[in-house]
């Protein structure tokens, strides 16, 4: 607890400057504001001078840095410059399957990637363990939006196994909205037909994303575990008599933790960018596509909003790992 | 081993290493003289021709306006390489000049700029690249100047580190008793020695500046047509997928093959240059 308030001015004054600086970008906006706000081509001047006045365009930039935040902070992002409806609204309508997307990721990743971490260290310099790394630099390499598209073509062009993209085939009826997980929802109102086919939805992009931050967490275990591995006290369980498995899961992950923790979280605030990728390979309709075509539109309270608040979530995420640090490891409680 | 010379011991990598010199060695002959790999024009339009299949004549097929993808894939290497490099070659030397500056001004000048460090590392790239773009416009140039905004601050976080390792040994204390100027201690004797670690991140960092650019071409912000960038050619041929796989596949497996290269080749770097790196 006292670890988090200590971080908190430091998140304050970090949260302002994001702000401040998106404040800034929207100030480079290509074209007038009041024009476009005035309805553009046909506003006559006076409707022009009456949306600037409206809008405060001509007070000066601080006044306007701090009309900003108060209706960002109350939620407001105007409304969007293609449909009309606020941005807020949009945004509340699209991040449930971004999340889906982005957990169902880390998950695959975690729970591939941890284990195999796992498995190398215990027999390093085997083959298994030559193998990972040259695997690692292999998926690596590729970009993630071809990888995306050849897996279509393998799975849903030449074997027909999963679809090409959406979260649902056309015709099926969403589950009713609870977490606005897909997967969650259907499972919690027992519809089970609705479950398999998110499940199927969901198989391609999830395994796509994964990929950026499989490799990492694979290595990190690896290593986390490589420094452990000949600690005096897994000598002592050994001797003690413990099966191997009991020594290597409880003993040794477990002091491991920190690491691999402390880069799955990270990685889950890397996947944000590879969301806006997949979901634009998938048609999944979620932030990042939602962000994308805004940026098509030239829809520019959407996209601000969209950069505001992801940073935001990122730089969030990224303290919560900090503070997760004293509750897996003692010793870094000071 | 630790007789031979680094370019000695980089050689003897093995077949991967050296597969992974010959494409760079390719990609760098395209980059500089794409004639030599192709005769024809890669925005040459023969609408009779369009969406052919690979064959004799069109090596990788062609495109919706029946332009030839090997001819477009060749050309496509330049702007691909030359806006990977220059967006490194910026970050670097504005992430290394600041971190020189940031770990030599020592204790509160060094804990003001770097939490100003710290703000831009916060950041996600994907996301301020896509809002920059649409702010300032799409294109190469603009992707560029978009990633080194938040790239420069990992260098200068690097830099930074390896100063505050050097600035209290003795050839650094005994500049400073000679009354030397601080721009030329950092200049003469701390950035030569502090430069290894950046020089290794930097030949990995080429192949994810790649990876990036083609990104954000792929997100419609990057490369423009008819620009021949293989990662905006992916988008197009994503139109095609389902009948005309070849378009999307080709452009794309380039990317991958020349980003594979360079991180083989910053894996071997790194090993020449810091053989503890090898132990993990």
């Amino acid at each position: 607890m006292r670890l988090l308030l200590g971080r908190l001015p430091l998140l304050a004054v970090l949260l302002i400057a994001i702000s401040v600086a998106v404040f800034t970008l929207t100030q480079y906006l290509p074209g007038d504001p009041a024009f476009i706000a005035a309805g553009g081509g046909d506003a006559t001047p006076e409707m022009i001078a009456h949306a600037r006045d409206r809008l405060g365009l001509d007070r000066p930039m601080v006044i306007r840095y701090v009309l900003y935040m108060r209706s960002a902070l109350a939620g407001d992002f105007s409304r969007s410059m293609v449909n009309n409806k606020p941005v807020s609204e949009d945004l509340r309508k699209f991040w449930p399957a971004s999340a889906e997307l982005a957990l169902a990721a880390i998950a695959i990743s975690a729970m591939v990637g941890v284990p195999l971490g796992v498995l190398s260290a215990i027999r390093a310099g085997r083959w298994l363990d030559r193998l990972i790394t040259p695997a690692s630099v292999f998926l690596g390499s590729m970009p993630i939006f071809w990888l995306g598209l050849m897996t279509v073509l393998v799975f849903y062009r030449q074997l027909d196994l999963l679809p090409a993209g959406g979260r649902l085939a056309v015709g099926v009826v969403p589950p009713p909205t609870i977490t606005g997980l897909y997967l969650v929802d259907a499972l919690l109102v027992g519809q089970l037909a609705v479950f398999r086919d998110a499940l199927r939805h969901l198989i391609l992009p999830a395994s796509i994303l994964s990929v950026i931050s499989l490799a990492m967490i694979t290595r990190i275990t690896r290593a986390a575990m490589l420094d452990i591995l000949h600690e005096d006290y897994l000598r002592t369980a050994r001797a003690k008599g413990l099966p191997e498995r009991r020594v290597v899961l409880k003993h040794a992950l477990r002091n491991a933790s920190v690491p691999i923790v402390t880069v799955i979280g990270l990685q889950l605030g890397q996947l944000i960018g590879g969301v806006v990728i997949t979901e634009t390979i998938f048609s999944w309709p979620g932030l990042g596509l939602y962000a994308v075509t805004a940026v098509d539109n030239q829809d520019y309270p959407a996209i601000m909003a969209f950069t505001l608040l992801t940073t935001i979530v990122y730089v969030i995420i990224n303290l919560a790992v900090d503070l997760l640090y004293p509750l897996l490891n003692p010793q870094t409680r000071s | 081993m630790d007789r031979l010379s680094p370019g000695a011991v980089f050689l003897r990598g093995g077949p991967f290493v050296l597969s992974a010199a010959a494409i760079v060695l390719v990609v760098l002959a395209m980059t500089v003289a794409p004639r030599l790999f192709t005769g024809r024009d890669p925005n040459a339009i023969v609408f009779l021709e369009r969406l052919q299949p690979p064959s004799l004549a069109h090596p990788l097929g062609t495109d919706e306006n029946g332009r030839d993808l090997w001819a477009r894939v060749v050309y496509g290497a330049r702007p691909t390489l030359v806006a990977a490099v220059a967006l490194i070659l910026l970050a670097l030397s504005v992430g290394s000049l600041a971190g020189l500056v940031i770990g030599y001004a020592g204790r509160r000048t060094d804990e003001a700029l770097m939490r100003v460090t710290e703000f831009f590392l916060a950041l996600p790239q994907i996301v301020w690249a896509l809002a920059i773009t649409s702010v300032m416009g799409r294109g190469l140039v603009n992707c560029v100047l978009a990633l080194s905004l938040t790239w420069w601050a990992q260098y200068a976080r690097l830099m930074r580190a390896q100063v505050l390792v050097y600035r209290q040994r003795e050839f650094v204390l005994a500049s400073q008793a000679l009354g030397q100027r601080a721009g030329w201690i950092l200049l003469r004797h701390l950035l030569p020695n502090c430069f290894a670690p950046v020089l290794v991140k930097a030949t990995i960092d080429v192949s994810l500046a790649i990876l990036l650019l083609a990104a954000l071409s792929f997100l419609g912000v990057g490369a423009q047509p008819p620009l021949p960038e293989w990662g905006a050619m992916v988008t197009i041929g994503r139109k095609y997928l389902l009948d005309y796989p070849w378009y999307a596949t080709f452009p794309g497996l380039a990317i991958f093959l020349v980003v594979l290269a360079f991180n083989v080749l910053g894996e071997r770097v790194r090993d020449v240059l810091d053989p503890a790196s090898r132990l993990r």
